[in-house]
């Protein structure tokens, strides 16, 4: 079975190092507004939840996409967006039930996790080990 | 590049908002965030002004590492004229507000003049707006920062604003931000109450880059290694800062009861291990530990109280979790009032929050009312029926929620406990230096806090020298005056990266500079930023001088200049300061008045 995510909330201190380092990787520079990783805080940061595509089975946002911008990297299992190909419609914003594709208002096209290629830096970079890849 | 060379000016009396290039001449020589605003602010206004007039600056500031993945990159500063103290204030916070401003493009933003009418400050990029705040107005920091993120439908805002207390001009109002941060001293809350602002709401989606990405990086994953590597720094993930609380009671260092004793009987039952323990209902005051922007220590709390607790019974709305009990909150709510429960402590750390007050000031100011209530120079007829005896947990609770709400018995509280006893006649009862009060460490055992506490600008302050490590090896005066000056040279530099301060128990200055190196623009060397700490400390004295302090303003109360410790380790001693005093002086290259003379003030590039 392919790696995935692991988000153990209960582990996440909300500290966003794993917004910063989706932001670098992917956007070249320190940007939570574009990371693809998102943690969101319930009850005055008593909860916090690491959140990300999941890379479903379903893809639904593949098979909604009707430029066919995403695929599946077979190395991985990620859904990935080929920015050539994205015309910005954000069918795909809509047809994802877990709210995980976005628009990226500055390039005009979406945005998602694509497991950094199977080398995810949000694990990387998480100091508590709640992002854990395996 | 690590500066976003922009700063954000907001003229409130006109309603009018300006940005402007970033000075970088200053930002080369005094950073960021402390230091750099210091340098606005002193350029800006008359340090005679009225500190709760219009013509005082309300200063917002990051620093050049604000928003990176340096560890702790959360923080921003805000700078003033203290109403508290009369003297520059300079109070830093953490949370997420300081890399939203920053995100949103701005590494400052400095707020002029008074709004003829409330109002909240909504940044989102280049759009900055002023909205109505009368709703606002007279409500609290937790339904404020609710309601702004509600009425602009946008969760991701991180809001920084004031309660009733900010409102009311209570002398030692805070600004809090993201429910449970805070520029906490010098009461930076009642100016923005004075300028009738209410909030400010920031959403930020620039980003932040740096000079030379790769080795910012390589340096940035070095220094997060020796933090995680440091066992000081797992004590502060596992306990918080509160672990503090029995070193010092150990130790004799321990203000108890307005500094009467240095040492209190109750600490197993407001410390880390009773925080983690459940209490008879089966109820565990502390829930988990959470993390500012980007640090990678977490030493905050996350606490709820026992709903069976006097406090909260009748009052669901208490029944959730906050933020949880920190050292300086427990010193304040616990041993300098006598009081030794969890659940009291841990409730008036919520009604601090709630209402936008420090709790340090808050917790010196009462154990003070405390000691005239028990000599009997007030009465329960001042006191609106409460009894004001040290360890009455119950008038801890009561006068918390009355200063909040500025009501009562809460009005005299207000005032701050230099004000507060000089009303009563006995000026001597105020623990606190330039009208600010202590934390939770007596000069008598630790000398070298003494002189810290004495000389800091912003009153007295435990952040802003580090003598810690000399004081516990020996108590004596002698050879405090070098590490004093030294560390509070680094330590307004190390306020000026847009770090946490609490990062220098695992990292010297290199490892500050290092990362300084590859995201600014210029060279950043240890020397170069020793001197620009320098710089900033002798910019802060000369706002001070100018606004009228002198050296009769470095000193400390009586009680710890001529009465001798009870216990403890330091039983039998006073603070020595005089002899500490005239040394500093020296040291700093100021005369005796305690004014730099010519030649420091050239050898920093301060002669203007």
């Amino acid at each position: 079975m392919a790696k995935a995510l692991h988000m153990y909330p209960d582990k996440c201190t909300s500290c966003l190092m794993c917004e910063m380092a989706c932001s670098l990787e992917n956007e070249g520079l320190f940007n939570p507004a574009k990371s693809r990783i998102k943690v969101f805080e319930f009850e005055h940061g008593k909860t916090s939840v690491p959140y990300t595509c999941t890379q479903c089975e379903e893809a639904w946002c593949l098979h909604a996409c009707p430029t066919n911008a995403i695929v599946i990297n077979a190395d991985t299992g990620a859904k990935e967006v080929i920015d050539d190909k994205c015309v910005g419609c954000k069918v795909c914003t809509m047809a994802c039930p877990y709210g995980t594709v976005n628009y990226n208002t500055s390039t005009g096209k979406v945005i998602k996790c694509d497991l950094c290629g199977g080398d995810p830096k949000c694990a990387e970079v998480c100091p508590t080990d709640a992002i854990v890849y395996r | 590049m690590s500066w976003q060379n922009q700063v954000l000016r907001v003229n409130l009396t006109e309603g009018v908002i300006t940005a402007e290039p970033l000075n970088t001449q200053w930002a080369q020589d005094y950073l960021g965030e402390r230091g750099l605003a210091t340098k606005y602010l002193i350029d800006g206004m008359d340090p005679k002004a009225d500190p709760l007039s219009p013509e005082n600056l309300l200063i917002f500031a990051t620093g050049p590492l604000t928003g990176t993945m340096s560890s702790t990159s959360g923080r921003f500063a805000v700078v003033t004229k203290g109403p508290l103290t009369n003297a520059i204030a300079c109070s830093n916070s953490g949370g997420k507000f300081g890399a939203s401003l920053k995100y949103a493009g701005y590494d400052m933003l400095i707020l002029e003049g008074r709004s003829p009418k409330p109002v909240y400050l909504h940044i989102v990029d280049d759009e900055v707006t002023l909205h109505d705040a009368a709703d606002l107005w007279g409500t609290t920091v937790w339904h404020t920062e609710e309601t702004i993120k509600e009425r602009h439908s946008d969760p991701q805002l991180k809001v920084a604003s004031i309660g009733v207390a900010g409102e009311k001009g209570v002398r030692y109002a805070c600004v809090v931000n993201d429910l449970h941060r805070a520029a906490g001293r010098s009461g930076v809350g009642a100016v923005m109450g004075s300028k009738n602002l209410k909030a400010i709401a920031a959403h930020g989606t620039k980003g932040v880059t740096v000079e030379d990405m790769p080795r910012f990086m390589d340096t940035v994953k070095r220094t997060w290694k020796k933090l995680a590597d440091d066992p000081a720094r797992e004590e502060l993930t596992e306990l918080g800062t509160n672990a503090m609380i029995d070193s010092m009671q150990e130790f004799g260092g321990l203000p108890t009861n307005n500094f009467q004793k240095v040492q209190f009987e109750g600490t197993d039952k407001i410390n880390p291990e009773a925080m983690a323990t459940p209490n008879a209902n089966g109820h565990t005051n502390l829930i988990t530990n959470k993390a500012c922007f980007g640090c990678t220590i977490a030493c905050g709390r996350i606490a709820h109280i026992d709903q069976n607790h006097f406090s909260i019974v009748n009052r669901k709305e208490y029944w959730h979790a906050s933020g949880g009990l920190e050292y300086e909150t427990a010193y304040a709510f616990g041993p300098v009032v006598g009081v030794d429960d969890i659940d009291a402590l841990t409730f008036a750390g919520y009604l601090m929050n709630e209402h936008g007050m420090d709790p340090i000031s808050f917790g010196a100011t009462l154990s003070a009312a405390m000691e005239l209530f028990e000599m009997g120079i007030i009465t329960t007829a001042d006191t609106d029926g409460v009894p004001l005896n040290f360890g009455n947990a119950e008038a801890l609770t009561i006068m918390a929620e009355k200063t909040g709400k500025y009501e009562g018995f809460g009005q005299v509280l207000a005032l701050g406990s230099k004000r507060m006893c000089e009303k009563y006649g006995h000026p001597e009862l105020s623990m606190s230096v330039k009208g600010q009060e202590f934390a939770g460490y007596d000069s008598r055992a630790l000398p070298g806090m003494g002189l810290g506490y004495a000389t800091s600008n912003r009153g007295a302050c435990h952040l802003k020298h580090d003598v810690f490590a000399e004081d516990m090896k020996d108590q004596s005066a002698a050879g405090k005056a070098e590490p004093c000056k030294t560390s509070q040279d680094a330590i307004a530099t190390i306020d000026s990266t847009g770090l946490c301060l609490f990062t220098s128990g695992s990292w010297d200055l290199s490892d500050y500079a290092a990362q300084l190196d590859a995201a600014c623009a210029g060279e950043w060397t240890t020397e170069r930023l020793e001197q620009t700490g320098e710089r900033i400390w002798n910019l802060e004295r000369q706002f001070n001088l100018a606004a009228g302090l002198t050296r009769a303003d470095d000193t400390l109360p009586p009680r710890l200049l001529n009465d001798p410790a009870p216990s403890g380790t330091a039983k039998g001693r006073v603070c020595e300061l005089t002899t500490m005093l005239d040394e500093y002086y020296k040291l700093r290259g100021w005369n005796q008045q305690g004014e730099p003379t010519a030649a420091t003030l050239d050898r920093l590039g301060l002669n203007t």
